[in-house]
């Protein structure tokens, strides 16, 4: 590999930007496609399809046996909220690779003992969320049921344009949410990207069956092609 | 999966501008029940220091062998792994499967 590929490839990586490696794997050629070129790319519907899988595979084209090594960031999920939920979805969404952070500024859910293991903040979402550099490849989760914690953090997670925003509550409940949101300058757009009620509908009773369901309905939206994301929701 | 190689290309890259030789392992392809997936890599410098895993431990040794030929050489091979016998494939050996690897060289 040409140190200049590599270069860049850090950089990417180091950006928490995608990008796929694609080399000639009888004469060692090498390019590096970031996820932005795609769609110019002649390769483009092969690398779409690989990165939304996050698998590296092999591809023939023009009589090349070229292989294609993936490099996506590692997906976050950030959950407002130390609530019941939350401590049946931080493992769980733990075991399935993503980068876990739980928020909420009441000490006394957002304590050790609640949460072993995980990385907690106890502050008020403008404080916690800046630094944790929300972004594309982040899972935004709002459970704590209270306006004041999860309509600020919404905001946020539109603005980093989170690809999975869910909130807890029912669709009345959603709909004040939304008039509020749209009060503080979320677009119509916005709103109709959270995920509520949250998680996929396969009857979820208990606080481990909601973090099943919620996990499930991120999963389809990371790996499904968008038709069958619509067709999962 | 999701990337967890963070160290492995980096070390590539600083191994690199500190003045070794560098090779970059990277499985490519797999069949049966390989222990890492395509895309997995391997970072090796003609100290034969490592870093990384192509096969949770099963051929390291014969890749870092291999890995200084092309250091020297500069040349990208292809090797391929395998572990034929049929009782260790049905009782889940972690390398009851074959792996191909792309040697090349960094730089």
């Amino acid at each position: 590999m040409k140190l200049a590929i590599l270069h860049e490839l850090n950089a990417e990586r180091a950006a928490r930007r995608p990008a796929i490696l694609v080399t000639d794997t009888e004469s060692g050629e090498q390019r590096l496609v970031k996820a932005k070129d795609f769609a110019k790319d002649p390769l483009g519907a092969e690398l779409e399809k690989q990165l939304r899988m996050g698998k590296s595979g092999n591809v023939e084209a023009g009589g090349k046996k070229l292989f294609l090594n993936v490099y996506a960031p590692t997906a976050k999920l950030v959950i407002i909220g130390a609530v019941h939920i939350s401590q049946a979805l931080a493992p769980l969404a733990r075991s399935l690779g993503y980068d876990v952070t739980v928020i909420d500024p009441r000490t006394a859910f957002a304590s050790p003992e609640r949460f072993p293991d995980i990385p907690l903040v106890a502050e008020w979402p403008d404080t916690a969320l800046p630094p944790l550099n929300v972004d594309a490849y982040t899972a935004f989760v709002a459970v704590t049921h209270d306006p004041k914690i999860d309509d600020p953090a919404l905001l946020h997670a539109f603005e980093r344009n989170c690809f999975y925003i869910g909130a807890l509550g029912s669709r009345k409940t959603h709909a004040k949410r939304g008039d509020r949101l749209r009060a503080q300058g979320a677009k119509d757009s916005d709103v109709a990207r959270i995920r509520a009620p949250i998680g996929l509908a396969i009857g979820a009773v208990s606080p481990s069956e909601i973090a099943v369901s919620i996990m499930a309905e991120i999963t389809a939206v990371l790996r499904l092609p968008p038709k069958e994301k619509e067709e999962a929701a | 999966m999701l990337d967890r190689d963070e160290d492995i290309l980096k070390a590539a890259e600083d191994w690199q501008k500190a003045g070794r030789g560098v090779a970059l392992a990277t499985v490519v392809e797999t069949w049966g029940s390989a222990p890492r997936p395509a895309g997995s890599s391997l970072v090796i410098n003609d100290e034969g220091t490592f870093l990384g895993s192509v096969s949770g431990g099963c051929v390291e040794g014969a890749v870092v062998t291999e890995a200084m030929d092309v250091i020297q050489s500069g040349k990208p091979r292809m090797l391929e792994f395998g572990v034929a016998d049929e009782t260790a494939w049905n009782v889940g050996l972690s390398c009851g499967g074959t792996i191909r690897v792309f040697v090349e060289k960094v730089g």
